[in-house]
């Protein structure tokens, strides 16, 4: 029981500090920002994009396939870990969840943003054909949401029962609120059998939805004629660039955390020993698909193909494109083969370049190859050959990012973000094989 | 009670699978012996010939007969997302003939009342390799018979009629732009902004406000996709479309497959000996969209390439009033 207390002092949520404050208001005010840009965007009508009849899909839906990317991270650190039985993972698979969750809900918000009528968003529901990829996106995106959201929300009911009891006299209105989240939960047999049950098929359900989700991002370009999407390598290059995107963003969170609310000792070197091997697996695996992506169509050399190449590696594309290979890929992967490279700090940085790169990597999917239709752009202004956001989108944009994190901020303010139960139950294994051994 | 409660759960349990097992053997069983009957009574009935509306003959079983009235609107009726009935339209586009004069698009623009910067009809200023000849070649809709904006569309916005043309419903549509980044022909425009139509509204006030699919481009909806809709509403009227009647070469040819004719205004020909002697083509045949336009290749030209530069710009397509 002892060992119970200082858990849960250590890890049950604790108030913002200044700094936490300052960054929370900042979030609430990008955000709001944001809207104040959005609802001018919906009055005006999308002329205040800098999108036109050529690159007709700009930062709105590469913002949005960046969201769908980390939201993978729910998949691949939780179900892939758990399925693999890899029990490093116990600390950081709940801020991996609530990365998971946040991400999702904005992707599914930020492909409206990009809709031209969304007060038809209903003609969806009402006139919606199967045979249409975003029809596909529509089912799989609820899906995912839910799913998320329980696996979040099963493996955190032990952990509501304590934080009710835990806060019944400092705060009783919030040990209220764990109450009734913690549904009643008592620990009996009968409850973690149910629990346990309900964990393991979320978290097998979630790896076939999860791979579905990004499989329909990357069909929603592959589907379509155009040169650089039409390509058969889309779907596993999606998921690995999804694993490296989602991976990434949870090294920069967790590291933020671990600093913020003190938490070395749970989170330690190891596990980010751990992480970085994993994270240097997946940059690897999507080199080897931006090899194929790349590479291949120089071989063959296609007309169109190898001007949609070109304006990658040496044209007007080329700063951005180097920057996210060498700068989103190579040097993580030299970085993190090291295991100097593999501690917390340089993890961190290597976490912030792998998810700017990220970003920026759907950025080059997305715009490059609608300059390039297959008949030449002409008869139309200048500015349409070529596109670069405009300050209602960079505001828009900023603000979705600034939600997610906003989501996950409130998340980890009132959530006990590594589990406690667990935790405990670990230890108290670890504590038992001691015991035995010696 | 744990135990009491247990069994009744598997009771339950055991219950509802043996009923799902039994429904599902009861459809099995009423479709295998639907079949068999339907088989006897087809060997002894009587069959009648009849003749569908489109000429073939066929037999049915006069059982299947039933008398119904004459209907009133006959062939008349007129449904926009099904189009003209017994038609196919084509067009056929004759590069030899262009020579960029620009006057299809202007009578597109004014005639659809287009207020944004991309035209339904572009000219554009081809040339296939540094050897080969510079040519003009106007675009309009390609009214595939596979069209990859239609399959893509999540909301049926975009549609297929059986007369060929593929159209857009624009108060249906949600200006997702799928559809566009899908034509490989690069036709769909989108309203970034309310269209500013009002002025030419003024010069034509006759024209047709009701919102139909057939809108003609008038009005055009903020948000909504645009493109050529090969003018249904003066071929209700038995006219050729603006482009065709507008242009002084005679380039575009219009008419039905069915009928197996085009004409341009001037001259009518036989459709397939068309294609068949002046050998032509349609754009990227390799992509399998089946367009409608055909084209002839710039062979034997009688006019020159370089009268059409005068009238070129690189910029623009819609005349803008100041």
């Amino acid at each position: 029981m002892k060992n119970y207390k200082i858990l849960l002092n250590d890890l049950a949520p604790q108030k913002f500090g200044k700094a936490g404050i300052l960054w929370t208001w900042t979030l609430i005010v990008i955000s709001i920002a944001g809207i104040i840009a959005y609802i001018d965007q919906i009055i005006k009508g999308q002329v205040v994009t800098n999108m036109h009849d050529y690159a007709l899909w700009g930062i709105y839906i590469s913002n949005f396939v960046f969201f769908v990317a980390t939201s993978f991270v729910g998949t691949v650190t939780v179900a892939v870990l758990r399925l693999t039985s890899n029990s490093w993972r116990t600390p950081i698979v709940r801020i991996a969840e609530i990365i998971s969750l946040a991400a999702i809900i904005m992707a599914g918000i930020t492909i409206m943003i990009d809709m031209g009528r969304p007060d038809r968003l209903l003609n969806l529901f009402i006139h919606g054909r199967l045979q249409s990829p975003i029809i596909w996106d529509v089912i799989i995106i609820p899906i995912y949401i839910i799913i998320s959201l329980l696996l979040l929300y099963f493996p955190l009911l032990p952990d509501f029962a304590l934080l009710k009891s835990f806060y019944k006299e400092k705060n009783p209105k919030l040990s209220k609120w764990y109450g009734k989240l913690s549904l009643n939960w008592t620990g009996s047999l009968a409850q973690k059998t149910i629990q346990v049950k309900s964990i393991q098929l979320i978290a097998v359900l979630i790896i076939p939805v999860g791979f579905m989700l990004q499989t329909i991002d990357a069909w929603l370009f592959s589907t379509l004629f155009r040169v650089g999407w039409d390509s058969t390598n889309m779907g596993a290059y999606f998921i690995s660039g999804a694993s490296v995107a989602g991976v990434g963003a949870l090294v920069t969170v967790v590291y933020v955390l671990h600093k913020a609310y003190k938490l070395e000792d749970y989170i330690t070197d190891f596990h980010f020993d751990k992480l970085g091997k994993f994270l240097v697996l997946m940059c690897l695996i999507y080199l080897y698909f931006n090899l194929n992506e790349y590479l291949i169509p120089q071989l063959t050399s296609k007309k169109e193909a190898t001007t949609h190449v070109n304006v990658l590696l040496t044209g007007q594309f080329a700063p951005l494109f180097w920057f996210v290979i060498i700068g989103g890929l190579i040097i993580p992967i030299i970085v993190l083969l090291f295991k100097k490279g593999r501690k917390p700090f340089p993890m961190f940085l290597i976490g912030i370049l792998v998810v700017v790169g990220s970003w920026w990597k759907r950025y080059l999917i997305v715009t490059p190859t609608l300059l390039h239709p297959f008949l030449p752009i002409q008869g139309v202004p200048e500015s349409w050959h070529h596109y670069f956001p405009s300050f209602h989108e960079w505001l828009i944009t900023s603000a979705t990012l600034a939600m997610c994190l906003l989501i996950i901020t409130v998340l980890v303010r009132y959530l006990p973000i590594v589990p406690i139960q667990r935790t405990a139950d670990e230890q108290e294994l670890l504590n038992n094989n001691k015991n035995t051994n010696s | 009670m744990a135990i009491n409660n247990n069994s009744r759960r598997s009771f339950l349990d055991n219950g509802l699978k043996l009923a799902f097992v039994t429904a599902l053997g009861g459809i099995g069983l009423t479709k295998i012996a639907a079949k068999l009957f339907a088989q006897a009574n087809n060997d002894s009935n009587d069959k009648t010939e009849l003749m569908t509306t489109n000429g073939t003959l066929i037999q049915v079983d006069s059982s299947e007969i039933i008398k119904m009235n004459h209907s009133k609107d006959g062939d008349k009726k007129y449904n926009v997302r099904e189009g003209m009935p017994n038609r196919k339209f084509v067009m056929v586009i004759d590069l030899a003939k262009c020579k960029n004069a620009l006057k299809c698009q202007s009578v597109c623009n004014k005639h659809h009342f287009i207020a944004g910067d991309h035209a339904w009809l572009k000219v554009y200023k081809m040339q296939e390799s540094e050897d080969t000849a510079p040519y003009w070649m106007p675009t309009t809709c390609m009214h595939c018979d596979h069209p990859a904006c239609v399959t893509v569309c999540p909301v049926d916005a975009t549609f297929k009629r059986r007369d060929g043309l593929v159209l857009i419903d624009n108060e249906r549509c949600i200006g997702c732009r799928f559809c566009m980044a899908a034509c490989p022909y690069s036709t769909r425009v989108f309203n970034w902004s309310e269209p500013n139509q009002e002025i030419t509204m003024k010069m034509d006030m006759n024209h047709n406000t009701n919102n139909s699919v057939e809108y003609a481009g008038m009005p055009s909806i903020k948000g909504t996709v645009d493109k050529c809709d090969f003018c249904p509403h003066t071929i209700k009227e038995n006219k050729l479309p603006h482009c065709v009647t507008a242009c002084p070469n005679g380039v575009f040819y219009f008419g039905d497959k069915y009928e197996d004719t085009v004409t341009n205004g001037d001259e009518t020909l036989r459709l397939s000996k068309l294609l068949r002697d002046k050998n032509g083509y349609r754009l990227m045949e390799s992509l399998g969209t089946k367009p409608s336009v055909y084209y002839l290749p710039p062979v034997n030209r009688l006019v020159d390439f370089k009268d059409g530069l005068e009238n070129y710009t690189d910029f623009r397509s819609v005349e803008k009033p100041e």
